[in-house]
């Protein structure tokens, strides 16, 4: 394909905002509009897998748009993890797009121009994210796919949908303002640049103690990331559609969240940076604080959404960890556990959503018996918890293992056994509820046992990510690789 | 008093009487309640200003600052400063558009609010303020 | 600095200008009554206004490199002479303004028919010229009492304006009335001020002013002209306690007339707030009184969170725009206290981007007020719905408002929380990004009215006519534009910040 890199990022990002006047233009036209925003998301997979094609694992130099202040510029390029998250993106998105159509129509949910040009517009934003080539570009994208997902999680319009999107866009906007805005801008008039540069830009401007506390206005600042105590907005925002938590609770908003965390320590701080000055020490202690935390909670919680919403706070702050390891196994271990939780999460929520199509359920203790009637649903389940437990031959494995890796470098076995602990904590929460399915009858004798499955657009989705989880785990050398230049120290 | 306070007192006459001419015309703008009386307060106020212009363009021993025909300036004569009048001729002019304007302003209220008292004003405008909240209560409430 | 000495022989066109940009809404005002044709009214404001518009941008291209234009009137020098001086600092202004003026107009005209009966829209196009030129003039001038005169101009025919709004609600005019008072006690008071200069100096021009105040030695006269110009001044800017009149005047003007002056008339304000603080005390004059620290800074950040908080609890859209104003305003006065080029940079370009966001919302105000009665929030039920355009331009403008990336807005923020950095004023900077919060709480109020509640009306709102929506349209995209290519604002705001911090410009 000879089309170079530069039209290649800028059409990455053209496709999916053309989606979003498309569906705004067709807004009664549902095939129409729902056809060609598929066509568009498929172009838009197949752009980025051009860019892959094209570039590797190289980083290339920055495309700049405009130059909106001396110094700030709207610029973008590629490197090895912006693309990998360009490509988890813009390939679940074409699976979630799929689901979303099923759903929205099974369900009967109104207003679904609004809904997919919103969504579209959030991948847009996504790919701006993936593809920023600076800290400000990232800035603008982060706060768009904030602004455009609000409309997505207050999507019912009912009083509980406004309360939790309130909850929603109140935290994220003021972390992101009131937090992370104050350390861009602390960084910009420390180094005069926000360039992400490999080994960071911020040696030689700030020591000790600043270091720590600028590190924590970012760490903070990135709300989308869910550390602990900022985390409340991710379970509020499990209001939304269920294709909604699915791909951009699961996959678009955390990971931008985490990737953000992730570039910050590599582009803006530098590995050995942070390794030096023991700036991230105390964010690793927060990090496995708010996994094992996270998980407790998580095991309280009746509503499926609510568990699995706390289980990706728990499973966020894994690669908050790794990135506070400042180790290259943590770095790398961090980048792979945002692809592997991604493919295992979403694959849980489209499940919940799929039993939710069929049941109306929402509460694990009304689901005995189901996994009988909804076979695929629960086997698809089945494998997405395994994966995000860690259990071979499933891709959560490997990266939990090069997480412990870098724990082993850093001496650190204290976290080595919060990552052991918090593995037996993802089964007491997640197993229970494939047992319960499977092997739990509801009334003992009188449910008779008949196919509840719907519509294959709905079940069909989460049975091949989870498939994707499996070849996710023969593929993890790949990826390992693919991501290596991000853990190399000078 | 000793002769230099005397002096003082006495030889900044003018800006005692502006100070006085300007808090009694504040006063009423800031005290009285009728519309009208404030207006009255606002031109005193004005007024001291203009006071205050025109003595300061005083000259001790200066005449009228009108030059002979012929155009002969003995430069032995002082004039006063002419330039203070003139902007305060501006000034004046400024001052009455201020007035009648409102003053029109005071007649469309009287006709709208039949009074020209600022607290019946108000109570007026306070029963719509409630009707005006009353109503988005309602509104809201049929939303939440 | 260059100049441009100007003779009153063989000049040409270009040469005036400067007397142009004020002279030609002036004389339309008075040919609008007397043609007294309700037909040619429109046209001949929209011509008047453009061509200022025109004149503005061509003298904005002439002194971006710094350098400054002279011009006297009727060929008098000054210092006796009345001049005007075209600087970075007031072309910018003088860009704003008319470019505003110039895009309410066509808005205006389906916004006045719907709200003020015909036989009133003929004087009232003359009164908005009027308010116009007044407007024009204060910025263009370089005589301290002509920006008095200029004032009043603006301010008399402002009064009227607002006084309009009675035919849809008769508080408008006790607003009026009690804006009458207000502004004519500040503009009394700046005269004052201007009295005791003459006083000290026996000159009226501003560069000449600033000359002999630099080799006076600090006198109790100069003191209190500095103080009760700055009081005057500050009513008619709507400082934080002097802002009583502001919220009453918005809310009950006409839409168009709120846009208008929302978007001009506080901005000149603070224009004349800079000139006289920097150009004519000169800065080593406001290093000396501790006015900044004291007045300015406190009274500023009591803007940004007493007026904020105050409009979070609006249940009318308009009037919480009016009070979100008080509290931009806010902003301006802290990048004035923070004293340094960075600082002005800042308000400059504030004062910018807030003239046109603010602008933008009061005109979608005016559509929702025009198509759905009214403006407070459950008028605004189901709006997104049936006025997709005009609601999407109010998100916008809305998101610029607070401060999004990507916005108008932004540049501003970003410039203050730098020049707040820069100052070493850390704590400053967190309680702007803090009070931009409150902003987020304020405009996302609209957006949840617009969009996540249904519309108890029979009959949904009709779409407003293109004549509104059109420039409203333009001012949003504006609010973008000015968001990404700031190269315009931030070089006119630079130059006129460094114009200002050099203090007095002389006589040539």
């Amino acid at each position: 394909m000879g089309m170079d890199t530069s039209t290649a990022i800028l059409l990455s990002m053209i496709l999916p905002a053309v989606a979003v006047v498309l569906n705004l233009v067709l807004r009664s036209r549902d095939n129409l509009r729902d056809g060609l925003t598929f066509v568009i998301a498929a172009a838009t997979f197949a752009v980025v897998l051009t860019i892959l094609y094209n570039v590797g694992g190289q980083t290339t130099e920055p495309l700049v748009l405009f130059e909106v202040l001396p110094g700030l510029d709207l610029a973008f390029n590629v490197e090895p993890l912006g693309l990998m998250f360009a490509l988890l993106a813009s390939s679940l998105w074409i699976v979630t797009h799929i689901y979303a159509i099923g759903y929205m129509r099974t369900n009967k949910e109104m207003n679904h121009a609004r809904f997919f040009a919103c969504f579209s517009f959030a991948i847009f934003s996504v790919m701006g994210i993936a593809f920023a080539a600076n800290m400000f570009t990232l800035f603008l994208f982060y706060e768009a796919l904030t602004l455009s997902t609000y409309p997505l999680v207050a999507h019912k319009g009912t009083p509980e949908a406004i309360k939790g999107a309130r909850t929603y866009l109140g935290i994220l906007i003021s972390t992101s303002i009131g937090l992370q805005l104050v350390a861009i801008i602390w960084t910009f008039g420390l180094t005069g640049t926000l360039d992400f540069t490999q080994g960071g830009i911020l040696q030689d401007h700030i020591a000790g103690p600043m270091a720590a506390i600028l590190l924590a206005l970012y760490a903070f600042g990135i709300g989308k990331a869910a550390l602990m105590p900022f985390h409340r907005w991710l379970p509020a925002a499990m209001v939304a559609p269920t294709p909604v938590s699915a791909l951009l609770h699961a996959v678009a908003v955390v990971k931008a969240g985490v990737f953000t965390m992730l570039k910050i320590g590599i582009y803006i701080f530098g590995i050995d940076f942070l390794a030096t000055t023991g700036a991230s020490v105390w964010l690793m202690w927060l990090a496995a604080f708010s996994i094992v935390a996270a998980s407790v909670i998580a095991m309280t919680k009746d509503n499926l959404k609510a568990r699995l919403a706390y289980s990706t706070i728990s499973q966020l702050s894994y690669v908050t960890l790794g990135m506070a390891l400042a180790t290259s196994m943590g770095i790398v271990g961090g980048g792979l556990h945002v692809v592997m939780h991604a493919m295992g999460k979403i694959t849980l929520f489209m499940c919940a959503g799929s039993i939710y199509v069929a049941t109306h359920k929402t509460e694990i203790s009304d689901m005995s018996g189901l996994g009988r009637a909804m076979p695929i649903t629960f086997g698809a389940f089945l494998i997405g918890a395994l994966s995000i437990i860690g259990l071979p031959p499933l891709g959560g494995s490997w990266s939990k293992w090069l997480l412990m890796m870098g724990a082993v470098d850093t001496g650190q076995m204290v976290i080595i056994a919060v990552l052991l602990v918090s593995s037996l904590l993802n089964v007491a929460y997640l197993m229970p509820i494939v047992g319960k399915g499977f092997f739990i009858r509801d009334n003992a004798a009188a449910a008779p046992v008949k196919n509840l499955e719907t519509s294959p657009l709905v079940w069909g989705p989460p049975a091949f990510t989870a498939l994707g989880c499996l070849v996710l785990f023969f593929f993890a050398g790949y990826i390992e690789a693919f991501l290596m230049p991000l853990g190399v120290t000078n | 008093m000793d002769s230099g306070t005397l002096d003082f007192i006495v030889g900044h006459l003018n800006y005692w009487l502006f100070i006085l001419l300007m808090m009694t015309g504040l006063y009423i703008v800031v005290a009285k309640g009728n519309l009208v009386k404030k207006i009255v307060g606002l031109n005193i106020f004005q007024t001291s200003v203009f006071m205050l212009y025109i003595s300061i363009g005083k000259v001790t021993g200066g005449t009228a600052p009108i030059f002979p025909l012929d155009m002969k300036v003995d430069p032995d004569v002082v004039y006063s400063n002419p330039l203070p009048h003139v902007l305060i001729l501006t000034a004046i002019v400024v001052g009455i558009a201020t007035t009648s304007l409102g003053l029109a302003l005071i007649i469309r209220i009287r006709e709208e609010y039949h009074t020209i008292e600022e607290d019946q004003i108000a109570e007026v405008e306070n029963a719509v303020l409630k009707s005006e909240q009353w109503a988005s209560e309602q509104a809201a409430g049929e939303h939440s | 600095m260059a100049t441009q000495e100007v003779h009153h022989v063989a000049l040409t066109l270009t040469d005036h200008l400067p007397i142009l940009e004020v002279l030609v809404p002036f004389v339309a005002a008075p040919l609008v009554v007397v043609l007294g044709s309700r037909r040619l009214a429109w046209p001949i404001a929209f011509a008047a206004s453009a061509i200022s518009f025109v004149i503005a941008c061509l003298l904005l291209l002439q002194v971006l490199d710094g350098s400054y234009i002279s011009y006297h009137i009727g060929g008098w020098a000054p210092p006796l002479g009345i001049e005007y001086r075209v600087d970075a600092a007031n072309a910018f202004v003088l860009f704003l303004v008319s470019g505003i003026s110039t895009l309410i107009l066509p808005y205006a005209r389906a916004s006045f028919e719907a709200e003020i009966p015909r036989r009133s829209t003929t004087l009232l196009y003359a009164l908005y010229l009027l308010c116009l030129t007044g407007l024009l003039g204060v910025v263009i001038t370089g005589d301290a009492f002509n920006v008095f005169v200029f004032l009043e101009i603006s301010s008399l025919s402002t009064y009227v304006l607002i006084a309009q709004g009675l035919h849809r609600d008769k508080r408008a005019l006790t607003a009026a009335y009690n804006y009458l008072i207000m502004g004519t006690i500040g503009a009394t008071f700046f005269v004052i001020g201007i009295g005791f200069l003459y006083m000290a100096t026996g000159t009226l021009n501003m560069a000449d002013l600033a000359d002999r105040i630099a080799v006076q030695s600090d006198s109790r006269t100069i003191r209190a002209a500095f103080a009760f110009i700055v009081v005057g001044v500050g009513l008619k800017v709507a400082i934080y306690p002097l802002h009583l009149w502001l919220p009453n005047a918005y809310t009950f003007a006409p839409s168009a007339i709120t846009a208008f002056l929302a978007g001009t008339a506080t901005k000149v304000a603070i224009y004349v707030l800079l000139r006289f603080m920097f150009s004519v005390f000169q800065p080593e004059f406001i290093a000396q009184v501790p006015t900044l620290e004291v007045i300015i800074l406190p009274f500023a950040l009591l803007a940004m969170f007493g007026a904020s908080l105050t409009a979070i609890f609006q249940r009318d859209l308009k009037r919480m725009l009016a009070y979100s104003s008080i509290a931009q305003i806010g902003y301006m006065l802290l990048g004035i206290a923070f004293f340094s080029q960075a600082g002005l940079m800042a308000t400059m370009i504030q004062l910018f981007n807030h003239g046109i966001t603010k602008a933008a919302l009061f005109m979608g105000v005016g559509a929702f007020v025009l198509r759905a009665g009214g403006s407070f929030y459950h008028h605004l039920y189901g709006l997104g719905k049936s006025m997709p355009w005009t609601s999407a331009a109010m998100v916008i403008a809305g998101i610029s408002l607070i401060g999004v990336p990507g916005t108008a807005g932004f540049i501003s923020k970003w410039l203050l929380v730098q020049a707040a950095l820069d100052a070493g004023w850390w704590p400053i900077a967190i309680l702007i990004v803090a009070s931009s919060l409150l902003a987020v709480i304020y405009v996302w109020r609209m957006i949840e009215a617009l969009y996540l509640t249904e519309t108890s009306a029979e009959l949904p709102a009709r779409q407003a006519p293109l004549s509104m929506v059109v420039p409203l349209w333009i001012m949003a995209l504006a609010c973008i534009y000015f968001g990404f290519d700031s190269d315009l604002t931030l070089s006119a705001s630079r130059t006129a910040a460094e114009g200002l911090l050099a203090g007095s410009m002389g006589m040539e």
